[in-house]
């Protein structure tokens, strides 16, 4: 038979050259965004970060024990990660799926589901991983002391964006039209984006909402970043870690079913 | 023994309430280009969607280069090109890019990579547009890249799903002569339309489908001779006209169908001095068609 050959080496599951191929893909659609994708990602923090870092720096001179510039400085590097993984993810997902029809011609080459929503929460991660040091770079303008721990912040973006790109696929996955976004935006990130610690500490907070908080991605996105630069505090940080990680993990599960069902039917 | 590029047997796809698929068999023999011809909404894009497994059948086995559908759709796809029916070109990028990225996601190893990009900018004739962005191409050019990136890695197989809906006549020619190309070079091609002429030009085998069914398959040649007979007599006129025409025609046991404006009398080459006026044609698959399944086409 002539088959006999082929047959020889099966194909497997998360393949490397399968998940290569769509971040190639990626990678050369980004040479001609990565203007618009930057900016985006970049001032939208910054202004968060002068708007506050100003407007309340003046009411407020300490929060928590740090100057409020440092404070929110390295709070909003998890509103810089949530803004260049999940909002892209969402809509990314659902104008290749609906509108470029990319996704058909990709699952026609030798790439699964699987594989496809990999490789572009991977991607996605990767671009937070990066996009999340500028408020820590910007905030360094107006004082933020650096340190060696702030070294790990591309890997805490790079975890919490790779769940927040597979939460945003998840969302595009089951979204009937992009009209729906405004329900997840509106009901789910806009309160977890305020009540992360970001902007104030949830200690201050009633009893519950610290609850909820601590239930909160970001919130141990703005933790660790916080931890990074000011002092590890030993196995809250490993608990926030494995925090990022179990939310990152489900939500890749999640956003593979939810793409199965709307890519093969 | 020709080995079958294609094999279906039995195949069913049930969106809902609706049947797309409807106990389909069909054989692709290697090396030959089948023609699947039906009107739209006949199966014809379901069937394509089944064999690169991004629909699965509810009942029916489906081989495709020997590989089971859908559990090894993965290995029948590394060797499969794709053509879809809607253009899902990167339209930010160029030309080349877009093969390029076509390249890693057919995995050809890097050494081969730069040759089969230059090989399909060759074969879509499109070696002097390679810097171009996908947007600054014509209607034409970007239905021929579309083709040359299903044809990157040399599939041994491929799929175009209505490779010319939608393109002016003149353009419409310059694909059949790319897949004419395709066809001599031996590549295994199964090509959906609704063009009567595409089908008769280009395929080796036509099969026609209808609600899901394969109604008749053959050489569209024989399909013809067949069914349709050889000649056939078209008689234009008024509504009233036409319907005295069906009946004569039906009194002397010929087979009638009506084309909007015109009747068509059917096999009249055995029928002499039937003493009608009209045009006298050829046979053609659209009198197939529309004999075997009550319905127009195209």
């Amino acid at each position: 038979m002539a088959t006999a050959t082929s047959r020889e080496r099966r194909l497997g599951r998360l393949e490397r050259s399968a998940i290569t191929g769509v971040l190639v893909r990626e990678i050369v659609n980004y040479s001609s965004y990565w203007r618009a994708a930057t900016f985006s990602s970049t001032v939208e923090p910054t202004i968060y970060l002068l708007a506050f870092g100003f407007g309340f720096g003046s009411l407020v001179s300490t929060v928590s024990g740090y100057d409020y510039i440092n404070f929110i400085g390295t709070g909003i590097v998890a509103t810089a990660v949530l803004f260049s993984s999940a909002f892209p993810a969402m809509f990314g997902t659902f104008v290749k799926y609906q509108f470029q029809r990319t996704y058909d011609a990709i699952l026609a080459a030798p790439v699964d589901t699987e594989e496809l929503v990999t490789a572009e929460a991977v991607w996605i991660a990767t671009r937070a991983g990066v996009y999340g040091n500028v408020p820590l770079l910007v905030a360094m303008l107006f004082g933020l002391e650096p340190a060696w721990g702030m070294l790990a912040v591309p890997f805490i973006c790079w975890i919490s964006g790779f769940g927040w790109a597979c939460f945003g696929i998840s969302v595009a996955g089951f979204a009937k039209s992009i009209d729906n976004f405004s329900y997840i935006v509106s009901a789910v990130l806009t309160p977890l984006f305020l009540v992360a610690g970001t902007f104030f500490p949830i200690e201050g907070l009633p009893g519950w909402a610290q609850f909820l908080a601590n239930l909160n991605p970001l919130h141990h996105c703005v933790e660790l970043v916080r931890h990074a630069a000011f002092g590890w505090e030993g196995w809250s940080d490993v608990a926030s870690v494995a925090f990022l990680a179990l939310f990152g993990l489900l939500m890749w599960r999640l956003a593979i079913t939810a793409m199965t069902r709307k890519l093969i039917n | 023994m020709t080995e079958l590029a294609i094999r279906l047997r039995g195949v069913v796809k049930r969106y809902g309430e609706i049947t797309a698929v409807d106990g389909l068999d069909l054989d692709v023999p290697e090396g030959t280009c089948v023609g699947l011809l039906g009107p739209n909404g006949a199966g014809k894009s379901t069937t394509m969607r089944l064999l690169t497994a991004q629909a699965l059948p509810d009942e029916g086995e489906l081989e495709l280069l020997g590989f089971k559908l859908p559990d090894e759709s993965k290995q029948a796809r590394a060797q499969l090109g794709v053509t879809p029916q809607l253009d899902n070109l990167d339209v930010t990028l160029t030309v080349e890019q877009n093969l390029l990225v076509f390249s890693h996601l057919y995995r050809i190893p890097r050494a081969e990579r730069r040759d089969a990009i230059q090989r399909a900018l060759e074969l879509a004739k499109l070696v002097d547009r390679r810097g171009a962005r996908v947007d600054e191409l014509s209607g034409g050019m970007r239905r021929r890249l579309l083709i040359a990136r299903a044809l990157v890695h040399r599939p041994r197989l491929v799929l175009l799903d209505e490779p010319t809906v939608g393109l002016d006549p003149q353009v419409r020619q310059e694909l059949w002569a790319l897949i004419d190309a395709l066809r001599s070079e031996g590549t295994t091609i199964l090509m959906s339309t609704h063009y009567i002429e595409e089908a008769q030009r280009l395929a080796d085998t036509v099969m026609i489908m209808s609600h899901g069914k394969a109604v008749a398959a053959g050489p569209p040649s024989q399909l013809v001779s067949e069914h349709a007979g050889s000649e056939v007599l078209e008689v234009y006129g008024p509504p009233a006209r036409l319907a005295e025409v069906e009946t004569e025609a039906g009194a002397r046991g010929l087979r009638t169908r009506r084309t909007g404006t015109s009747v068509s009398i059917l096999g009249i080459e055995n029928g002499d001095g039937i003493g009608i006026d009209g045009e006298r044609r050829s046979a053609n698959l659209e009198d197939v068609f529309v004999l075997l399944t009550g319905e127009e086409i195209g």
